[in-house]
């Protein structure tokens, strides 16, 4: 049943694979985010509270929900590559790593900036932001681990074993604003249903959330696809691959 | 009788005993981190300032602070003194379950360095004018904690032990798994402080306890794997 997964083992499978998958995914990530981005920041109507400073939501919260998810990628990678010793899993999970980081820190940083004019104060020490906060320490440890280790291969099993420690906090961030009584407002926009918030500012949030989504695949792509070439460099594909390149540059000088 | 015929109690003792002798040879391994959270308790008094109102109010804050970070400096020898002179591998290559040895080398580790930090804690809390109302509290999350400190720590030495210059890694590594019981502990006291009851945190650090004493050595044991290759 899982056979059609089986060539994408291979390194250079993989490789070529993402490489055609790449050039989609920039467009759409372009098409989505800057239609989002402009309906969002130009057209959304401004909330009758927070008036035009609630705009920064458009990029806090994709971030902050990013930054969750890259988080349980990364251990459903360093899981397979622990259990089924698969070793591309190991060079996915190291190259969702700084990106997750980034992203929680993009979070971190646009909640201070909207925190200033709506709380009065840039930082609180409110379950969420202090356990967002610990998800950044969580992946800077990550990615010291990955650099610790000569051997890649060790990094990453290293690495994947700190992840699946760390994936503990994942439900304390997402619960932390029903479990305790926070500063922080509770999720308005993912209430199936019945979000609630107004259907104008709703769909513009959409089209940003998937255009960050997208945006962080090709990423993430990018990374994995120079994490494969670092990872197999004596390889004799990786080699001729590398000897076109050279060539087709030549070719182009003269 | 060959190791392999061992019972599991018969090994987990015999690890035990073999770890606390060590310690006991080399007793600066004891007193050094006890000394080192003493100093640091002092520190904050001279630091701060004398009035008892603001160190009573502090003080939880500043016994678990000093409590983590000497838990921290004794982390190392843990696993490190093993893995340089190759009795951690001859261990790993034993038949006996991973499982066991890593419980009874952790449980080694908070006998020689948790729990003195307790017998010493009523001592630092009088220094630091703790309200009289939170000296069981203070007691019982170190009972409690302290040993959740062990078992996460050993995550983070087993999985930099193979490291040359692990030391600062492994603080990375393990402050922020620390932080849960942290954060309970010192409510906890600061609730019992003002008479409330506090069963609650209790209950989420025994929570925590539990948790990591089933599921850490596992953990630890992967990663020794890992280190030693």
């Amino acid at each position: 049943m899982w056979k059609w997964l089986h060539p994408y083992a291979n390194p250079e499978v993989s490789y070529h694979f993402t490489g055609k998958l790449l050039p989609w995914l920039c467009a759409l990530a372009a098409l989505f985010l800057s239609i989002g981005l402009i309906w969002a920041l130009a057209f959304a109507p401004a909330d009758y509270q927070q008036g035009d400073s609630f705009r920064i939501f458009y990029i806090h919260v994709p971030a902050a929900s990013l930054s969750m998810g890259i988080y349980f990628g990364m251990a459903i990678a360093a899981f397979t590559s622990l259990v089924w010793q698969f070793k591309l899993a190991d060079a996915s999970a190291a190259a969702m790593a700084p990106v997750g980081a980034t992203f929680t820190a993009i979070a971190l940083i646009t909640g201070a900036a909207w925190g200033k004019p709506m709380w009065g104060t840039w930082w609180i020490w409110d379950a969420r932001l202090t356990s967002e906060l610990i998800l950044l320490f969580l992946y800077l440890g990550v990615i010291a681990l990955h650099n610790a280790f000569e051997d890649k291969n060790l990094a990453g099993k290293a690495a994947g074993i700190l992840t699946l420690v760390g994936v503990i906090n994942l439900p304390i961030i997402k619960y932390s604003v029903e479990w305790w009584n926070t500063l922080h407002q509770g999720s308005t926009v993912s209430k199936l249903g019945k979000p609630s918030m107004s259907v104008d500012m709703l769909w513009p949030f959409l089209f940003c959330f998937l255009g960050f989504i997208l945006l962080v695949s090709v990423i993430i792509c990018i990374r994995f696809r120079s994490e494969i070439l670092a990872r197999n460099s004596i390889r004799p594909w990786v080699r001729s691959l590398v000897s076109e390149q050279l060539t087709q540059e030549k070719t182009n000088e003269i | 009788m060959s190791i392999a015929n061992l019972s599991y109690h018969a090994v987990f003792y015999l690890v035990l005993k073999r770890d606390l002798t060590i310690a006991m040879r080399h007793k600066d391994d004891i007193i050094n981190p006890l000394l080192f959270f003493v100093i640091v308790v002092t520190l904050f008094p001279l630091g701060i300032g004398p009035e008892s109102q603001i160190l009573s109010r502090i003080a939880p804050g500043i016994i678990w602070v000093a409590a983590l970070l000497s838990t921290l400096l004794s982390l190392d020898r843990l696993f490190k003194s093993d893995h340089s002179d190759g009795s951690l591998e001859q261990m790993l290559l034993s038949p006996q379950p991973v499982f066991i040895l890593v419980l009874a080398k952790i449980v080694a580790h908070w006998l020689i360095t948790g729990l003195p930090l307790i017998l010493i804690a009523p001592l630092l809390a009088v220094l630091l004018h703790l309200n009289e109302q939170s000296y069981g509290a203070l007691i019982l999350t170190l009972l409690l904690g302290t040993p959740v400190l062990s078992l996460l720590g050993a995550i983070g030495v087993a999985l930099t032990v193979g490291i040359k210059k692990g030391g600062v890694l492994l603080s990375l590594l393990v402050l922020p798994l620390y932080i849960p019981v942290l954060i309970f502990a010192t409510s906890a006291i600061d609730t019992a402080a003002l008479g409330l009851p506090y069963s609650g945190q209790i209950a989420i650090i025994a929570a925590l306890f539990f948790g990591s004493l089933t599921l850490s050595p596992f953990a630890v044991g992967a990663a020794l794997k890992v280190s030693t290759n």
